[in-house]
This record gives structure tokens, C-alpha cells and sequence, in this order.
């Protein structure tokens, strides 16, 4: 396939745009990533748009990087995809990095652990939400709910590895989902 | 090797999380208390939850940041974030290639059946972790309850869910808390 790599240096840019003024990051970014590629840029359509969702729904890693990644490489082939997974991640790589030398010292100060006090009582909250947020993503029925439970008494209570317990869900999921549809074919 | 290290657990960390954002939040959790808790407590980690909130940019491409250069300076940083971001990186390049029979694949779908109530089991897990940390950093002690600022961070706690789901964005919850807990500060 023949690219045109004249696109790299504006993909690059127009990702370094969406990183930096997303927050939120993820699903907060696919809005700002259909304004600036499907209608401004056009370099994909809004089919691309509901594909990438799709995709980055069913495979690892951040859903930003996934989208970058996606539509980087749609455009512009492999070079395509580094220059707008580099863009995305730039801007909050420099700033993180800028804070994380002064933060240190700012937490020094009085008021400011203070605030922190009641800003960990809010981050709880907005935890709460995003669990809420996951269960209405999440499939229902008995077995949803045993692998929610069990997942959760695995890791809170007999604290066993996250990732096993990763692996172990997709399994039990990969099984109920093929003995359902044995049932059905009967 | 802190800075391989740094590299192969963020690797593992963005090749096992589904869903994004706070799915990634149990196993960052229990990877730092079990390789850096010397540097990093579990209350900078909430507490740079929050700064995560409040700075643009993917949730896991700035808490890798921040833990790399919090145990490797700028290098470290580099490796973390390199390591989170790959694994995403090479998998959607491969499932660019073929992404009609990926999306319609029966093993891909019966996995994501129990990926995502997985991940909310596994975010109940990350909260009862902050719980903990915020109002019981000491522990289960009767004492614990005769302290009155209990009381004023679970009232915050409360408030601020609500506001939550009014669809509140973040940042002002962020904001509205912290006000908050500086009055109490200076008050009490």
C-alpha cells in the first residue's frame, strides 16, 4: 500500500491537539477524535469511528491509545500510527512529568494537604461512579453477576493475583458463552 | 534493574486491562503495593488519582508517568509509559490487518462476556482499597470512630457522589473537595 507521508507531520499534530485538551482521556477523546479526523481532516469515515469503539472495547490497553493507534495506521500505514500514537501521548507525558517534580515539594505545604484530605474523600466518589459506569457497560444475567461477585471476593477478600483472576473471568466467560449456545442449537 | 522492571509491569499492566481508564486501577494498585510501596503509599496514589482528573491526557498514560518517574526519574517515566502504551500499540496493528473477522470472533466475544463484569468486580475491589486507605489507614479500631473528621470526610464522601451523578464534571468535584477539606483543616 502507497501513503502519502505528507499526512504524518498533521496526524501527529492533530493527536498532540487531542491528548492535550481531553480530560477524562479515553471514551472522553472519541468525540474530539470524529470532529478533527472524520469532518475536519477527513481521513476516516464515521464507520471507522464505530469500528474503532468496537475494537478498543475488546482489546487491551487504554481506549486513547487503542484510537490513535487505529486511526494512525487507517491513514498513514505503520509510520502513520507511531506519529499519532506519539502525538497522543506527548502531552501528558510532559506535563505528568512536570508535575510529579513539583508535587512533592507542594505537598509540603499546609493547606494543600488539607485540600488533598478532602479531595480523597471526593476521588472516592468519582470512583463510585466509575464502577457504576461499568456495571451498566456490562452484560446482565446470573452468570455476569457470579463472575462480578467472584472476581471481587477473589481480589478484596482472598486477595489472589488481579491478573489470574483476569485470565481466570475470560475463561469461565469463554465457557458459559459456548455452553449457551450449545443450548441454543439443541 | 528498576528501569526493566518499570517496563515489563506496565507492559503487563496495559496488556491486561479492558475497558480503559479505571479498569486499570486494581492492577496498578496491586503492582505498586507489592513492588514500590516503600516509595510510593497508597495515599499519593489517591491522591495523584485525582491530579490524573484534573491534567488532560489517557488515565494510564499518566499514572505510568508519574510511578516511572517517581521510581526512575525521566528515564523511568520513559520505560513506564513505553511499556503501557505497546501492547495496545502492537495488538491493534494486528487486529487492523483482519478487524471484520476480529469483531464477529466467537472467542474474542466469549472472552469480553467475562472481561466485563470481571472489571467491575475488580473496580469494587480498587474502591474498598481507597475506602480503607482514606478512613481506615490505621485500621479497624474503635477509636477510629470517636474522631470527628470521620464523620466531615464521609459527609464529603456522600456529597460529593451525588454530585457525581448528576453528571457534575470531575475537575469541579475535584475542586469543591478540596475547598472542603481545607475548611475543615483550618476550622478544626
Amino acid at each position: 500500500m502507497k501513503h502519502d507521508y505528507k499526512k504524518l507531520w498533521p496526524l501527529f499534530l492533530t493527536f498532540f491537539k487531542i491528548g492535550g485538551f481531553t480530560f477524562g482521556g479515553g471514551y472522553a477523546m472519541i468525540p474530539l477524535i470524529q470532529k478533527e479526523t472524520v469532518e475536519n481532516k477527513k481521513w476516516i469515515t464515521d464507520d471507522d469511528i464505530l469500528e474503532i469503539i468496537a475494537i478498543a472495547e475488546s482489546t487491551p490497553g487504554p481506549v486513547a491509545i487503542n484510537s490513535a493507534t487505529f486511526v494512525g495506521y487507517k491513514t498513514c500505514g505503520f509510520l502513520g500510527a507511531v506519529c499519532a500514537t506519539l502525538g497522543v501521548v506527548l502531552p501528558s507525558f510532559v506535563i505528568i512529568l512536570a508535575i510529579s517534580y513539583v508535587l512533592e515539594a507542594f505537598q509540603e505545604i499546609k493547606a494543600v494537604q488539607y485540600a488533598f484530605n478532602g479531595i480523597r474523600a471526593g476521588v472516592l466518589a468519582l470512583l463510585v461512579k466509575a464502577l457504576w459506569t461499568m456495571y451498566k457497560k456490562s452484560p446482565k444475567g446470573w452468570a455476569a453477576y457470579i463472575v462480578m461477585a467472584v472476581a471481587f471476593v477473589l481480589t478484596a477478600i482472598l486477595k489472589v493475583n488481579v491478573l489470574f483472576v483476569i485470565v481466570f473471568c475470560a475463561v469461565f466467560g469463554l465457557i458459559t458463552a459456548s455452553l449457551v449456545k450449545k443450548e441454543a442449537e439443541k | 534493574m528498576i528501569y526493566l522492571e518499570l517496563f515489563y509491569t506496565f507492559f503487563m499492566i496495559g496488556a491486561f486491562t479492558f475497558g480503559g481508564g479505571y479498569a486499570m486501577l486494581p492492577l496498578i494498585q496491586e503492582q505498586v503495593a507489592a513492588r514500590w510501596s516503600d516509595v510510593i503509599s497508597s495515599e499519593a496514589m489517591i491522591n495523584f488519582i485525582a491530579v490524573s482528573e484534573s491534567t488532560p491526557g489517557p488515565f494510564a498514560v499518566n499514572m505510568a508517568t508519574y510511578i516511572g518517574s517517581q521510581m526512575g526519574g525521566v528515564f523511568g517515566s520513559v520505560c513506564a509509559t513505553l511499556g503501557v502504551v505497546m501492547p495496545s500499540f502492537i495488538i491493534i496493528l494486528i487486529v487492523a490487518q483482519c478487524y471484520e473477522k476480529f469483531k464477529t470472533n466467537r472467542i474474542v466475544k466469549g472472552c469480553m462476556s467475562g472481561l466485563k463484569p470481571a472489571v467491575v468486580g475488580l473496580i469494587g475491589n480498587a474502591l474498598v482499597n481507597v475506602f480503607v486507605t482514606i478512613f481506615f489507614p490505621a485500621g479497624f479500631t474503635l477509636a477510629v470512630f470517636k474522631d470527628i473528621t470521620l464523620y466531615l470526610y464521609a459527609a464529603i464522601f456522600a456529597a460529593m457522589t451525588v454530585l457525581a451523578f448528576k453528571k457534575v464534571h470531575p475537575i469541579l468535584i475535584i475542586c469543591i473537595s478540596a475547598a472542603l477539606g481545607i475548611a475543615i483543616g483550618y476550622l478544626l
